[in-house]
C-alpha cells in the first residue's frame, strides 16, 4: 500500500469515524425510547440512499481526464478540509462549543418522548434515524468519492468508511450508551489536516505544479498543516487576535467564551 | 426549476459552508498556480502560501464573530 493509499484509507476511516459516533447517538436515542424496528428500517434507507450517491457518482468522477480530476477533488477537499479545520481550531480554543454527544443524547430522547408512541410502524423513528444516518453519512460519502476517485479506489475507500462504522457501532453496542469519550474534536482537526494536505496536493499537481520530492512531500505538507493549525490554537487562546475595532466588551466575551471550555 | 435551485444551493451550502471567501481564494490560487505552471514557472509554493492565508484569515472572521456573540 503507498503512502497516498494509507493517507486515503486513514483520512476516510477518522471522517467516517466521528460521523458515526454522532449518527449513533440520534440511533440510540430514538430507538431505546421509541421502536427499534423503525429506527433501523430509517438506518437501512439511509445507507442505501448513501450507498447509491456514491456508485452513482464514483464512476462519473473516475472517467474525467486526470488532471482535469486532480484540480475539481483538490480544490472540494481544500474547500471542505478548511471547513473542518476552521471549526476544530475555534473549539480547540474555547471560541466553539464541543460537541457533546451525552446532551445531544438527552435532547433526542427528550424529543422523541414528547411526540407520544404510535403501535406498529413509528414514522417519527423512521424520519430522525434516517435524517440522522443521511446527513453525517453525507461528509463521509463526499470524502469517499473524492478521495476514492482521485486515487482511482474508490472501493478501499468504502472499505476504510465500513471498517469505522463497523469499529463504532461494535464499540456502542457494547457500551449501550453513546461514545461521549471519544476525542471527537482531535479526530475532526485530525481529518481538517488530511483533507487540507491532500486537497493543496492535488489541486497544486491538477493545476499543472510539481512538488519538489513528489509524493514524499506530503510528509511535508501533514505536519506543515498541523503545525498552522495548532499555531493558530495556541494564538487564540492566548489572545494574539485582539482586532483593532475590538471594543473592551468584545475582549471580555471573548475571555467568557474562551473560559467555558 | 424552483427544485433545481433549492438543490443547488443545497450542495453550494454543504461544500462552500458559511465562509465563501475561502472557497474563492481556493480557486484564485489553483488559477494562479495554472497561470504560473503554464508559463513554465515553479509553483508548488502557490497553494501552501495560500492555505496558510486564508486559514488564519478564516480564522479571525470566525474568531471575532464568536468574541462578538459573547
Amino acid at each position: 500500500m503507498s503512502g497516498t493509499e494509507i493517507g486515503l484509507a486513514v483520512s476516510v476511516f477518522l471522517a467516517c469515524a466521528v460521523e458515526a459516533v454522532e449518527a449513533l447517538t440520534i440511533v440510540l436515542a430514538v430507538g431505546t425510547t421509541r421502536s427499534w424496528s423503525s429506527t433501523f428500517a430509517g438506518v437501512g434507507a439511509a445507507v442505501l440512499a448513501l450507498a447509491l450517491i456514491v456508485v452513482a457518482l464514483g464512476p462519473a468522477l473516475t472517467s474525467l481526464p486526470i488532471d482535469a480530476l486532480r484540480v475539481l477533488v483538490g480544490g472540494l477537499l481544500l474547500v471542505f478540509g478548511l471547513q473542518w479545520l476552521r471549526k476544530a481550531i475555534l473549539r480547540g480554543a474555547g471560541l466553539k462549543a464541543k460537541h457533546d454527544e451525552l446532551q445531544t443524547y438527552r435532547e433526542e430522547t427528550e424529543a422523541a418522548r414528547a411526540n407520544g408512541r404510535h403501535a406498529g410502524f413509528d414514522g417519527y423513528s423512521f424520519a430522525i434515524a434516517f435524517k440522522g444516518v443521511l446527513l453525517e453519512g453525507l461528509e463521509v460519502a463526499f470524502i469517499v468519492l473524492t478521495f476514492g476517485a482521485n486515487q482511482h479506489d474508490v472501493a478501499l475507500a468504502g472499505v476504510a468508511a465500513a471498517a469505522a462504522v463497523f469499529v463504532v457501532v461494535a464499540a456502542g453496542t457494547a457500551a449501550r450508551a453513546p461514545l461521549a469519550r471519544v476525542p471527537e474534536n482531535t479526530m475532526k482537526l485530525a481529518v481538517g489536516v488530511m483533507l487540507s494536505s491532500f486537497g493543496m496536493f492535488w489541486g497544486a499537481e491538477g493545476a499543472g505544479a510539481r512538488w519538489p520530492g513528489g509524493d514524499a512531500a506530503l510528509l511535508a505538507i501533514v505536519p506543515g498543516v498541523l503545525l498552522v493549525a495548532l499555531a493558530l490554537v495556541w494564538a487564540l487562546q492566548r489572545g494574539t487576535y485582539t482586532l483593532p475595532s475590538q471594543t473592551s466588551d468584545d475582549s471580555a466575551a471573548t475571555e467568557t467564551a474562551t473560559a467555558r471550555t | 426549476m424552483r427544485q433545481v435551485l433549492i438543490f443547488l444551493i443545497g450542495i453550494w451550502d454543504f461544500v462552500v459552508g458559511d465562509d465563501w471567501r475561502t472557497a474563492v481564494g481556493v480557486v484564485v490560487a489553483l488559477g494562479l498556480t495554472a497561470l504560473i505552471s503554464a508559463a513554465g514557472g515553479s509553483a508548488w509554493w502557490v497553494m501552501p502560501v495560500a492555505v496558510l492565508g486564508l486559514l488564519t484569515l478564516s480564522v479571525r472572521r470566525a474568531a471575532r464573530e464568536a468574541s462578538r456573540r459573547g
